[in-house]
């Protein structure tokens, strides 16, 4: 049996029990229909309604976390083979991590990781 | 009609069968055991602030005489939130609302299927594993399949078309990314020490208390405690929905069955790292000073009752941390928002990397 097939199942319960949950408030609570009611909540004062403006921070911090993640996933690859690579891969995980520190500090230098 | 089914059964494959009947009640445990920590939870997370301000706390609620301390109270809560009016607020993205709570709430389950709740167990000849999925990349199955979580949070703040949901899903999610990579690299050391991916072997490699990972590596355990709140956005990581500036973060539009959807989806998440960290760095199902020898030779040979005895202590090493994250909650006070950044990137990432080469040039000078 493949190992992977209890994925499939249990993804699935999880869409089914999400989908339950999400579907549930429709057919058993009350709905009641006010204008009012259904603006959104921001505490009486006149909506803003303006998703589509976001700090373009957050965009930059997106894009650094994939660099990292990435690099830490490659370095995944290299603790499960420690034992056979010795210390031919620990001389090139330092070799590695050392143009990694580099564009770290690139990154720190510019500003990237300043927040107000 | 009955010859037909009988060659049917002939022709299906007996052990693939079995091994997909016990996958099916393994994980039919595992799912409703998960169900039971967010009532759970609730009520401990008003009966302990309770405890520490010296106040009662929910103690009234109860069946006639039968009040459990109050713990009906989440049964009550519960069947309220689900018989509650579901406001979806005008201008909300219908489809994403919708979908919002259910992709808070798979990643959950399918985390927790992959912790390994005791050793493998023989029954009449067969071996089969204690958790629901065995697999040799159990690391980084979990680390693939938390990340998904973030859609969930990301997906609520934007749907809503609220400054507020929006604002508190930008933190969340940018915090929960940043986070991560501390949380991987944290992690690192272990793979290295233990010389495996799969969850079980490394508890395993934990025979004795002395090979612990937090006696190995008490470095990566503190820069994952601290991932540990970051990752649940929970106390004194709770930017995402500071009550006095964001009212509830990305949820504040949700209300009813969906609400409790991301209480479900935040608790299971807090439940399963704190299942992890049990496993990682203290030893998971095995019990101090108790070699897995010694216990299946005290159960008579039975290793099914060995595992779930392992299975019990690794729960209530997960009850701890539970119980760990309500403590800190009402003992340290919240970040601010550049302090939680700085903290990730400034320093526990350049910690994680320094951690990862002292640990394996230290393993390679003791083992090369």
């Amino acid at each position: 049996m493949n190992p992977y097939l209890p994925v499939i199942v249990i993804l699935l319960f999880g869409l089914v029990l999400g989908s339950i949950l999400s579907a549930l408030a429709r057919f058993v609570g009350p709905r009641r229909y006010q204008r009012i009611k259904s603006e959104p909540y921001e505490c009486g004062v006149p909506t803003v309604g303006e998703r589509d403006k976001m700090s373009v921070k957050f965009y930059l911090t997106a894009i650094l976390f994939i660099l990292f993640d990435i690099e830490t996933v490659f370095m995944y690859l290299w603790a499960t083979t420690f034992k056979e690579l010795g210390w031919f891969g620990i001389s090139e995980m330092l070799v590695f991590m050392l143009i990694l520190v580099a564009g770290y500090v690139y990154v720190i230098k510019r500003g990237a990781l300043e927040w107000d | 009609m009955r010859e037909l089914a009988l060659e049917l059964w002939a022709k299906v494959d007996k052990e693939v069968l079995i091994q997909i009947v016990v996958m099916l009640v393994k994980f039919g445990v595992v799912a409703v055991g998960v169900l039971q920590i967010p009532p759970v939870m609730v009520w401990v997370e008003r009966r302990a602030p309770a405890f520490m301000q010296r106040r009662k706390g929910p103690n009234r609620v109860g069946i006639g005489k039968f009040r459990l301390y109050g713990l009906i109270q989440s049964l009550a809560d519960t069947v309220k939130l689900i018989w509650k009016e579901e406001v979806v607020p005008a201008g909300a993205n219908k489809v994403m609302f919708q979908l919002a709570p259910i992709f808070a709430v798979f990643p959950a389950f399918l985390i927790a299927s992959a912790i390994p709740f005791g050793n493998d167990f023989t029954v009449f000849g067969r071996t089969f594993s204690m958790s629901v999925i065995r697999m040799d990349v159990g690391f980084l199955f979990i680390f693939a399949i938390s990340s998904l979580a973030v859609y969930g949070v990301s997906l609520a703040g934007w749907a809503s078309n609220n400054k507020y949901a929006l604002l508190g899903s930008l933190r969340a999610s940018a915090q929960m990314i940043s986070y991560e990579i501390p949380l991987g690299m944290s992690l690192l050391p272990i793979v290295i020490i233990y010389g495996t991916l799969d969850l079980n072997e490394i508890v395993l490699g934990q025979a004795h208390v002395w090979q612990w990972g937090i006696v190995r590596a008490p470095l990566s355990f503190m820069l994952f405690l601290i991932c540990m709140f970051a990752e649940t956005n929970r106390a004194p990581f709770d930017l995402a929905e500071g009550e006095s500036e964001l009212v509830a973060g990305f949820h504040t539009e949700y209300n009813s069955a969906k609400f409790a959807a991301f209480f479900l989806g935040e608790y299971v998440s807090m439940f399963v790292l704190g299942c992890l960290c049990s496993v990682v760095f203290f030893g998971g199902w095995q019990i101090p000073f108790v070699s897995y020898d010694l216990l299946v030779r005290l159960c008579g040979g039975y290793t099914l009752i060995a595992s779930l005895i392992g299975a019990v202590v690794l729960l209530l090493k997960g009850a701890f941390w539970m119980w760990f994250y309500v403590w800190v909650r009402w003992t340290l006070p919240r970040f601010r928002y550049d302090q939680l950044m700085s903290l990730g990137w400034k320093f526990m990432l350049p910690v994680g990397l320094a951690n990862i080469m002292i640990t394996a040039l230290w393993v390679a000078v003791a083992r090369f």
